[in-house]
């Protein structure tokens, strides 16, 4: 069920873009979008967590729940990348670990925003979802 | 009297100053990163590709003549440009880096041994900290920074005392920072340098698209640059080194082109300065850059670098009045390149939304982390770096855009 729930997250996202056609507007409610971020605890803004881009720092915690979903919470120093990792953060967290894996992400794209996960950009993203998927993967290895 | 006319002049000579982005009418204010290309280069590069190639100094037959004759032309373009006293004195390079490089690697592994020391100061690029570092590391030396003062000039006291304290083997200094814009008076530092025994090399990266070079009034051992910088195309610097110096040094990297006769009882390498151009060179590439050099020269060096004078005044000004911008780099002289922060903002989100509003900057530390390290500038700083196209009404656009970014971000 959770690569559905994962496919319907990135579905309401995608309608909720098409409102605005225009890159400003698109950017300005990403930006909103950043403030209302799960926000990672401060006491685990840590090098530990912490994924360096070039130019934005993300920090990204995962948490397992005991029915096997994990739990993100994310933050970042550079708004536009907040809001970002929110996006990818309200997509993926509190799937199921082997959905998370696998999931196939395609909603950037849709939306006009993919070439924030360029490795080019460094902003930190792609290695966030890289981040995420290991993780996932691995807790979802552990429990098979 | 400034020449506001410059623009009007020559955008025409600009196709990709015409074109949109994000549905905006492009902005380009990333020339520091690389210079767009004026259609004498562009048109010029595919004539050459098109009706006169062949590879150069080896073939008897009129294509590989005629192409010969054109990169050489090239080389001897750049010794005039630059005021070198001889065409040799010229060595076709990838770029800046891949000059600094074969000096680090040839003149420094001769020369560097245990306990010697570079002196570079802390507005380097990465380019000219990172090669010496490689080099020091294999020799035991070690690399040296002057310290730069919190206007983005260097700090001369330091430098004189450096230089006694060090006794360097090396200087390596910037001619005009990518991030400052500051200029440095390379004539002074060169001449203190030589009085101290060390070699010299000046990085002309940022100097060479902005203002007239000469060479020999420098005084510099190693003079570097790259093209793509100064209208020309990617692939392609030079290294001008005083006769002597090349002469006297072991080349770098091997193969065609740069031996005299090879056998497995010895090699022996080619005159200068063929000994430093090992395989076949980037030949579209020079032709077109030595058509960069005419370019700027059917301008004048000194109405490029007048005017943008006038372009960096205007956006110190106008930049300065927005409130909670902070200009990194107001040092007297500079070349057309404007650092700035905003209070309590990431600049990746300035850039990104000034791109939104289509205009190009840069953002980040612009390979100078050292520099930033020593600002404290964690996020960097947000770049407008200009060219001789480059208008005031574009620094008007692109002044707004950032209020507005501000306000959104706010």
């Amino acid at each position: 069920m959770s690569a559905a729930l994962i496919q319907s997250r990135q579905a309401e996202i995608i309608e909720e873009f098409a409102l605005f056609d225009d890159w400003m507007d698109k950017y300005e409610h990403l930006i909103e979008l950043g403030k209302d971020i799960p926000a990672i605890n401060v006491a685990r803004k840590t090098e530990e967590h912490l994924i360096k881009g070039c130019q934005s720092k993300v920090w990204l915690a995962a948490d397992e729940a005991d029915d096997g979903t994990v739990l993100f919470t994310a933050d970042s120093d550079a708004i536009i990348t907040k809001g970002l990792v929110g996006l990818m953060v309200r997509v993926l967290s509190g799937a199921q670990a082997r959905a998370i894996a696998e999931a196939d992400l395609h909603f950037l794209d849709t939306i006009g925003l993919h070439q924030h996960l360029s490795p080019t950009r460094s902003n930190g993203l792609a290695s966030m979802v890289q981040q995420m998927r290991l993780y996932a993967a691995a807790l979802a290895a552990r429990r098979a | 009297m400034a020449n506001t006319a410059l623009p009007d002049r020559i955008r025409r000579d600009f196709p990709i100053l015409e074109r949109e982005v994000h549905g905006k009418p492009l902005v380009y204010l990333d020339n520091a990163a690389s210079a767009q290309k004026p259609l004498a280069v562009i048109e010029g590069q595919r004539e050459y590709l098109a009706n006169h190639h062949a590879n150069i100094h080896r073939g008897a037959h009129h294509l590989a003549q005629w192409a010969t004759e054109a990169f050489e032309g090239a080389r001897k373009k750049i010794a005039a440009h630059i005021n070198a006293a001889h065409a040799e004195e010229i060595i076709f390079t990838s770029g800046s880096t891949d000059a600094i490089n074969l000096v680090a690697q040839s003149w420094g592994r001769t020369h560097l041994s245990a306990g010697d020391t570079v002196l570079v100061t802390r507005m380097e690029h990465h380019a000219n900290i990172v090669p010496w570092q490689m080099v020091c590391e294999s020799r035991g030396a070690q690399v040296i920074p002057v310290n730069v003062l919190p206007d983005g000039v260097l700090d001369l006291e330091d430098f004189h005392a450096a230089l006694k304290q060090y006794r360097p083997k090396m200087v390596a200094v910037v001619h005009a920072s990518n991030t400052l814009g500051t200029i440095n008076p390379v004539s002074e530092l060169c001449a203190a340098a030589r009085e101290a025994g060390a070699a010299t090399l000046v990085d002309g990266s940022q100097a060479l698209p902005h203002f007239g070079i000469d060479v020999q009034s420098i005084g510099s051992d190693f003079y570097v640059a790259t093209a793509h910088k100064a209208y020309g195309p990617t692939g392609l610097g030079f290294l001008h080194g005083r006769k002597s110096m090349l002469e006297a040094m072991p080349p770098w990297r091997g193969g065609g082109e740069m031996i005299r006769s090879v056998s497995f009882q010895g090699t022996t390498y080619n005159d200068l300065p063929h000994k430093f151009e090992a395989g076949t060179p980037h030949i579209s590439g020079g032709i077109a850059f030595g058509l960069a050099l005419d370019w700027m020269n059917a301008i004048g060096m000194d109405v490029i670098a007048q005017h943008e004078q006038v372009l960096v005044q205007h956006a110190h000004s106008t930049l300065s009045a927005v409130d909670g911008v902070k200009i990194i780099g107001t040092a007297p002289n500079k070349v057309g390149v404007v650092s700035l922060i905003a209070e309590g903002l990431h600049s990746y989100d300035l850039g990104t939304l000034l791109d939104g509003q289509g205009i190009a900057v840069r953002t980040g530390h612009h390979c100078t982390e050292p520099l930033m390290d020593h600002f404290g500038l964690e996020s960097g700083t947000l770049r407008m770096s200009f060219a001789a196209y480059t208008t005031t009404l574009e620094i008007d656009r692109a002044t707004s855009a950032l209020e507005r970014a501000m306000r959104m971000l706010r």
